[in-house]
């Protein structure tokens, strides 16, 4: 497993940078498609549980894993982002060495958001949270614009603020429990033998830790870095972001601490507000811009508030709903942010004021559009409406109605302004200018279509994903 | 090894940490001033490893002398100055900020002394059963994955001096 997901991308980046450079420009691409392709597999094929005993660099770097169902959730939806981001990034970065250094940053924050996923010690997790942080950070300034470079400061920023909040909190759980295992955290934490004390100070860590992961995740009243982020961002790096790095690194890291680390059970009222108020403020916020790609960050902050609700239930079924959740808007957003980059390339802009009527043009875009839309609002069959619907079920089993009425109705917000945009982009007359346009090319077509098959499927064939799919999850909660 | 708080090597550590502290704050180069802090950090971090705790020196050689410098170098490469700054001007912002910051490591020993002379009584921390006793212990035996997990971060930060900074010259050097 080592092998696969963090060893293998680590060497190909070490050799495509000894390779000559021409020959390791156009062997970056193909090694970055294989890499995504062959862990995907490796994850739906494997016995579950995923064990790494008989690992060969396992066997020098000795490291401790313990998977679950949650972990194949996320290494899944990692893949399949950075396999999308590979392919957008070859039809939008035309320069040749931009491109060599994008596909090698884009392996090793694979390769961080991987090592998140894997981790089992609190140092271990802030360690690979940097990686994830680093690449990140000059994946945004890439294109060295004045946008981007702000983009990436606002980033660097709050992501230091974070690193500080992360990094006090595992100092005072190690002054605890004298550990920083997973599972010596826990267990020092539940043993019922700290005192009234002990018990504030830990829970004074635990809030520390817990901002610091709000912050990387962009939740309310920690998105200010967020917008910023993916709309300057080259568009590729937008896919990346939106679809997975703020989930890996702040979403997945906090269902994982929350459940299995800091063990907190029943509903938590705080995550409630948090996720309540980041799903209508993003909501709300999305309603006024103008921009493509600002606007499916606003909807990302939205978004990402219902799987924070989904935690906060703390019921059973409000907690594989967010999962659910979690990997449909990887799933969706990342469709989103690939039809944003099929629409600036050929268009030539992300200003929704200077698009319109693209569907005649541009067929296959403008339906994967609609059904991303569709899906995100949480329509029926989609995916995205079935994780909503385990969203709203579990708060209203753990007695949160109003949540769930909140929940339901921001949902419709949601169907309003994405439908305008997919009236004032696709719909209506050809805005002018943009006779010439064309549908875009195979680069962004395929996962164009990879995506729109996975939400049409997970939603078409739900019911027998609820076997498959909720039972395994319970053994992890 | 186990040196006590009298020990001159101590002090020598805690000397050459405020040295280095103040050079991060009087480099007038934002580059020199990321790899005062680092040096600080090392210096802090001996000085946790001479008071027997060896995984706290560990993680703070880990976060601020290796990730925390490469992401400032990486920040600092965006943000590099034109150079246009006149000699007379480093000099006296230099001047400046020499005399706000050297009282701050005097100050720094005074309070170090006042705590040496006042009896605190603080609780002793837990203490997890056979503490790994080497820096190499710690690294190799107990930190193997942190240890690859920086290599990585050192690798990213290469390829971030090369896309901020690399790039910004070459396109400097168009320009002219």
């Amino acid at each position: 497993m080592i092998t696969f997901f963090i060893a293998l991308p680590l060497l190909v980046v070490l050799i495509l940078n000894l390779l000559p450079r021409k020959q390791a420009d156009a062997l970056s691409f193909w090694c970055g498609m294989a890499l995504t392709v062959v862990s995907g597999i490796y994850v739906l094929m494997a016995p579950r549980p995923m064990t790494s005993d008989f690992d060969p660099v396992n066997l020098v770097l000795n490291w401790k894993i313990v998977t679950s169902d949650l972990t194949a959730v996320m290494l899944i939806s990692i893949a399949l982002v950075v396999f999308s981001a590979f392919w957008v990034g070859r039809y939008l970065l035309e320069d040749e060495n931009r491109q060599f250094i994008f596909n090698n940053l884009l392996l090793l924050c694979m390769v961080g958001m991987n090592g998140v996923v894997f981790s089992q010690d609190l140092f271990t997790l802030y360690v690979f949270l940097e990686i994830v942080g680093a690449s990140s950070f000059i994946l945004i300034a890439l294109e060295r614009t004045k946008a981007g470079l702000e983009g990436a400061f606002k980033y660097i920023l709050l992501s230091f603020v974070a690193t500080v909040l992360i990094l006090s909190s595992v100092a005072m759980l190690f002054m605890v429990c004298g550990s920083l295992d997973y599972e010596a955290v826990r267990i020092c934490l539940t043993s019922g033998t700290l005192d009234e004390n002990t018990s504030r100070f830990v829970l004074f860590a635990v809030g520390l830790f817990a901002a610091g992961l709000l912050i990387k995740g962009g939740m309310v009243p920690f998105h200010g870095w967020l917008p910023d982020a993916y709309s300057s961002a080259p568009t590729p790096v937008s896919v990346l972001l939106g679809g997975i790095v703020t989930k890996a690194a702040g979403i997945f890291t906090l269902i994982q601490l929350v459940r299995n680390v800091f063990v907190f059970e029943g509903v938590s009222p705080v995550l409630l507000v948090i996720g309540t108020v980041s799903i209508a403020v993003g909501a709300f916020a999305a309603m006024g811009q103008s921009n493509f790609k600002r606007l499916l960050a606003y909807s990302s902050i939205s978004q990402i508030g219902y799987i924070i609700v989904g935690l906060g239930s703390g019921h059973i079924i409000g907690i594989v709903g967010a999962i659910l959740h979690l990997f449909n808007h990887s799933v969706f957003k990342t469709l989103l942010f690939v039809n944003a980059a099929a629409v600036e390339k050929q268009s030539g802009t992300v200003e929704m004021d200077k698009l319109g009527g693209l569907s005649n043009k541009m067929p296959v875009t403008g339906f994967a559009s609609v059904l991303g839309f569709l899906s995100a609002a949480g329509i029926p069959p989609l995916s995205g409406f079935w994780s909503k619907v385990l969203i709203v079920v579990g708060l209203w089993k753990a007695g949160a109605p109003m949540a769930a009425i909140i929940a339901i109705l921001l949902s419709l917000i949601t169907l309003a302004y994405f439908l305008s945009v997919q009236r004032k982009v696709f719909f209506g007359k050809l805005a002018s200018g943009l006779e010439g346009v064309k549908e875009a090319d195979f680069r962004v077509l395929v996962p164009t279509i990879l995506l729109v098959l996975i939400t049409l499927v997970i939603g078409l064939t739900f019911p027998w994903l609820f076997d498959t799919f909720l039972v395994p999850l319970e053994s992890f909660l | 090894m186990m040196i006590y708080p009298c020990d001159p090597v101590f002090f020598i550590s805690l000397a050459l940490m405020a040295i280095c502290a103040l050079w991060a704050v009087m480099a007038t180069d934002l580059l020199k001033s990321a790899i005062a802090l680092a040096l600080t950090s090392v210096c802090l971090s001996l000085t946790m490893f001479l008071l027997s705790s060896p995984l706290a020196a560990v993680f703070e050689l880990s976060v601020c002398a290796g990730l925390i410098t490469v992401i400032f170098i990486s920040a600092i490469s965006m943000i590099k100055p034109e150079g246009n700054d006149r000699k007379e001007d480093l000099v006296f912002r230099k001047n400046r900020r020499l005399k706000k910051y050297l009282p701050l490591p005097f100050l720094l020993v005074v309070v170090g002394i006042m705590l040496r002379m006042i009896q605190i009584d603080m609780p002793a921390l837990p203490v997890a059963d056979a503490l790994p006793v080497s820096l190499s212990e710690v690294m190799w035996d107990e930190r193997r994955v942190d240890l690859a997990g920086q290599a990585i971060i050192i690798l990213v930060g290469v390829f971030g001096v090369v896309v901020l900074f690399k790039e910004y010259m070459k396109q400097k050097e168009c320009e002219k």
